[in-house]
């Protein structure tokens, strides 16, 4: 059985449709890339999978509880079993690293303050940041600030690891870095992930199956081989990389010329 | 003309959509403050609780005092240049005394704090929505209200009623030091002269008042901080808009208040 499975969501803005009657189902112990371009809603699908907002119509279930119908305390329940690491990391800038680390494990946890310090270091580690705990947020550079944000998710030992966006904003080398380490989450401790990216690179990398999301609704779902020899115009155009509104050449052109004969015809 | 009547409508709408969002977050903090406080609570609530005492009471103690002495002696340089004509110089200390208790103590602290406490709990709280903490916050199974909001609001109501009795204390000091250059009357003898005028009423009603700007302070700030959208300047916007609307609340409900303590006290 699927561990989340999502059922006919509708998701509308004030009024403007962003995600149209969706299904998806992502299964346990694979990584599942949510691909898309910008504005195609996978931002609204993830916060929704986190239940950050409510959905008009439709259904999310994690671990068969659905989420949009269940009491604030199951929801806690669940999100104690998913870690997330947002786009901008979200650290928080008053704790330090150790701090955003061990917050989850302080509060919800009974564990000795010893076993926390550990727990913390061996998270840190996984990541590569074991020297860097005693820092504050400010004083790292991006990559470490997503791989710290992906030390904090790990904190609980989560069965789901959401990633926002891991590589947006980050060197070809970090990024490389950083689609290793999901790898290895994976394959070490049996994780589910959900990866959000529109890194069509780092997508074919690390994806056990791969969702591409157009306009508010999936367009293909399967694995890296399916989705390669998928036939869809608009998937072809993303593997491609062809720009849906080809530049006007001549309007341009004709721009360009009017600008510079402007240019020259002052004295 | 419609379209008077529609900007009318539109904004008495967001008024009141402003005062309901008010008053649902004062009473969703008050359901979490129960974990902000010592013993009963969350001991890491009552640390961050004691930590924003410290900013908001300690740290604003000098500023608060100096404003206070400054109109202390603008109050009563003014009284005596009028009161001195009518030979009755002595009231001055009336004045002061019973104006500082009752009115200015508590308002110039309102003022105070909610320029230097309000806008920081609006950059703050703004900068964390912004920075998609408020969010993290949530998907790590905590509640916001309880984890930013309560600390913050039972800071403020312990420090801003201790504020204004220093307010007034200092206020009520600068009329003592105006008495004893401008008539040599002996400084114990003024503070003798000022308890026989203050009532315990006054200092009832004062710490009410205090109470009463402190919610509106600490509120408004947060509201501000937890309805930004957008980027860094939205921020800005919002601090701005946290002191105005907040240094103008404090004036309404003062009135409100004054109001209703004059035609108590008639009685």
């Amino acid at each position: 059985m699927s561990i989340i499975s999502v059922r006919d969501l509708v998701v509308e803005y004030g009024g403007r449709r962003v995600l149209d009657g969706l299904n998806l189902d992502i299964e346990a112990g694979e990584i599942t890339v949510l691909l898309g371009g910008s504005g195609s809603g996978k931002s609204t699908l993830l916060r929704q999978i986190l239940g950050l907002e409510q959905p008009k119509s439709g259904s999310i279930s994690i671990k068969g509880t659905d989420i949009t119908t269940c009491s604030q305390a199951d929801l806690k329940t669940i999100r104690r079993s998913v870690g997330v690491a947002f786009q901008s990391a979200a650290l928080f800038n008053s704790l330090s690293l150790e701090d955003n680390v061990a917050l989850t494990l302080r509060e919800h946890t009974a564990l000795a303050p010893s076993v926390i310090d550990l727990i913390v270091w061996l998270k840190l580690a996984v990541v590569g940041l074991a020297g860097f705990g005693k820092l504050h947020p400010q004083e790292l550079s991006g990559g470490m600030k997503k791989r710290a944000a992906v030390a904090r998710a790990l904190a609980l030992d989560p069965e789901i690891l959401v990633l926002d966006e891991p590589s947006a904003g980050l060197d070809p080398i970090v990024a490389a870095e950083l689609d290793e380490l999901i790898v290895f989450l994976k394959e070490t401790f049996q994780i589910t992930a959900l990866v959000v990216t529109h890194e069509m690179h780092s997508a074919f990398r690390i994806a056990d199956r791969i969702a591409m999301l157009f306009d508010g609704s999936l367009l293909a779902v399967g694995t890296k081989d399916e989705i390669r020899a998928n036939q869809n115009p608009r998937v072809r155009q993303f593997l491609n990389r062809v720009p849906a509104n080809p530049m006007h050449r001549p309007a341009v052109a004709a721009y360009l010329e009017r600008y510079v004969q402007s240019q020259e015809a002052k004295p | 003309m419609a379209n008077v009547l529609e900007i009318a409508g539109r904004e008495t709408l967001s008024q009141l959509d402003y005062i309901g969002s008010l008053n649902i977050q004062l009473w969703a903090t008050l359901r979490g403050m129960r974990a902000a406080l010592p013993l009963v609570g969350n001991r890491h609530r009552w640390r961050a609780a004691v930590h924003q005492m410290l900013e908001i009471g300690v740290d604003a103690l000098p500023m608060v005092a100096l404003m206070a002495m400054c109109s202390g002696f603008i109050l009563a340089m003014q009284g005596a240049s009028e009161l001195r004509r009518f030979g009755a110089l002595h009231f001055v200390i009336d004045l002061v005394a019973v104006g500082f208790t009752r009115e200015l103590g508590p308002l110039l602290t309102a003022i105070a704090v909610s320029g230097r406490s309000g806008s920081a709990f609006a950059a703050e709280i703004g900068t964390m929505t912004v920075t998609e903490e408020i969010s993290a916050l949530k998907v790590m199974a905590f509640e916001p209200v309880e984890f930013v909001l309560a600390p913050k609001y039972l800071a403020a109501l312990v420090a801003v009623p201790c504020l204004s009795i220093v307010g007034a204390f200092f206020g009520i000091l600068a009329g003592g030091l105006f008495m004893f250059f401008s008539t040599h009357l002996d400084l114990l003898l003024y503070f003798r002269y000022v308890l026989t005028s203050i009532e315990l009423r006054d200092v009832v009603a004062a710490m009410i008042k205090s109470l009463a700007f402190a919610t509106i302070i600490a509120h408004v700030g947060c509201l501000e901080g937890l309805r930004v959208r957008g980027g860094p300047d939205a921020v800005g916007r919002s601090t701005t808009s946290a002191v105005v609307r907040s240094t103008f609340l404090v004036i309404v409900a003062d009135a409100i208040f004054t109001t209703i303590f004059y035609f108590v006290g008639k009685t």
